[in-house]
């Protein structure tokens, strides 16, 4: 029994401060995360993600206020990630999301965690995923994650949640902004949120447009006008979204999932592999950029070299039973 | 491995002037930590269920209003009893120094007092950091 057989037990019960302090282990990409992780895959039931993006100030966190109190009247457990910036200078950062989930404080079905990006660029943290996983196998379900504010491409939430509800605002921009490539094409579902506020027609009849341009073969997205300040659309939105979700296959969505689990993991690995071949064939980076200043080679031509290098090795591999004496040859 | 200094700023009870909470907040995000800020009018147990969430290492409350000997006692309290007695407290506001001691008594590491250069509150962070991990 390792300590994170008895974490994971914790967890698996839904204790707070067990799943607290599992979140951060993820977050910190700690040496235990995958013995946690790995510990926990296997009971993780069949839960759903939805993924709330938009621009800054768009009301992301205000509508998934009024979507916490809606799953909870269900009697939903709901589990909420809420990536705020970090500071790329400082690694500081000032989660406030929290500030507008306060209807829910003290309410023990409902689990708020805010993370920073932590130079993550796609709009979440590299640790979203896996964070998710570890909330759905306490029990939580829904589980929501809540992107940075975002700007134009952004769009890596659509890989992680299995429904993408893109909040857009009046006065943001003229026609030719709802017709731009991107963030505007991840929606599962659009919501035209601060309804109370002027501007809202057209940035209804630039929405519509933009959607009947869009390509056959995908789904046109549900659009709701909603005021979370008043509670206007809400009932549309939840209709809206619970049709969505009841039209998701469980068992393709945990597939999918696995699968999208499986590449972040080979990405990560990849990156790792890359970076100590790198350090083994040519020496440190700092060296590698002297080298590089100083004329004798290229970013290019170290990385061909590199590809060259992993080839070498996997083919030596094939041919040796033993693989631990790879490095010796 | 990316470990991050979390803190939790909050403000408990009644009184709203949240400058000072701000200001200390975005002075510790400067200096490289996450900071939570959890808004204004927290009861002291939405505050410690944050914290507990949020697995801060430290909480900074900051009151203004004079109700400090009732409410910063209080998120001490309740944070032991949910079994986080190890997070490091920290206090400021307009707090007469007669009640520093009582409130040092409660759990409370460090009390700052107006006209505290906020870099005095990131060294004491970075300071009891140390002797934590």
């Amino acid at each position: 029994m390792t300590p994170g057989d008895s974490l994971a037990g914790e967890i698996t019960r839904g204790v707070v401060r067990a799943v607290a302090r599992g979140l951060s282990i993820v977050e910190n990409g700690a040496q235990d995360a995958p013995a946690l992780l790995h510990a926990l895959f296997p009971g993780v039931p069949d839960h759903r993600t939805i993924g709330v993006t938009g621009p800054p100030g768009a009301g992301k966190s205000t509508l998934l206020d009024r979507m916490i109190t809606r799953y909870r009247s269900l009697g939903s457990k709901v589990g909420v990630i809420a990536v705020d910036p970090s500071s790329p200078f400082t690694g500081g950062a000032l989660l406030g999301d929290r500030l507008r989930m306060q209807t829910h404080s003290t309410d023990p079905g409902v689990f708020i965690r805010s993370m920073g990006s932590r130079g993550h660029l796609g709009g979440l943290s590299g640790a979203t995923r896996d964070a998710a996983l570890l909330l759905a196998a306490a029990g939580y379900d829904p589980v929501f994650l809540e992107t940075v504010g975002v700007g134009q491409a952004e769009v890596e939430i659509a890989e992680v949640a299995d429904l993408t509800v893109l909040v857009l605002v009046p006065g943001a921009g003229d026609d030719v902004q709802a017709m731009k490539a991107g963030i505007m094409e991840i929606g599962d579902l659009i919501v035209l949120n601060k309804a109370d506020r002027p501007g809202i027609e057209q940035l209804e009849a630039a929405v519509a447009a933009s959607l009947d341009l869009a390509p056959l073969g995908r789904p046109r997205p549900g659009v709701a006008r909603v005021s979370s300040l008043t509670g206007e659309g809400l009932d549309e939105l939840w209709a809206l979204m619970d049709g969505l979700l009841a039209s998701i296959d469980p068992v393709k969505r945990r597939l999918e999932n696995t699968r999208r689990t499986l590449r972040g993991l080979l990405t990560e690995t990849g990156t790792l592999f890359a970076a100590r071949l790198l350090d083994k064939e040519f020496g440190t980076e700092a060296h590698i950029l002297e080298l590089i200043s100083n004329g004798v080679t290229t970013p290019y031509e170290v990385g061909r070299k590199l590809a060259r290098a992993a080839e070498r090795m996997l083919s030596g591999d094939e041919s040796k039973e033993d693989r631990s004496h790879r490095d010796s040859g | 491995m990316d470990r991050r200094i979390r803190v939790l700023i909050g403000k408990p009870g009644l009184d709203g002037h949240d400058r000072g909470a701000k200001y200390i907040a975005r002075a510790l995000r400067d200096a490289g930590m996450e900071v939570i800020y959890t808004g204004i009018r927290q009861t002291p147990l939405a505050i410690a269920d944050a914290a507990i969430q949020e697995d801060v290492d430290f909480v900074g409350l900051s009151l203004l209003s004079g109700a400090h000997n009732h409410l910063f006692p209080e998120v001490a309290r309740i944070l032991r009893e949910k079994g986080a007695g190890d997070i490091v407290l920290f206090g400021g506001g307009v707090i007469p120094e007669e009640d520093i001691p009582g409130l040092n008594q409660a759990g409370f590491k460090a009390i700052f007092t107006p006209g505290t250069p906020a870099s005095a509150v990131v060294s004491f962070i970075e300071d009891e950091q140390k002797n934590r991990s």
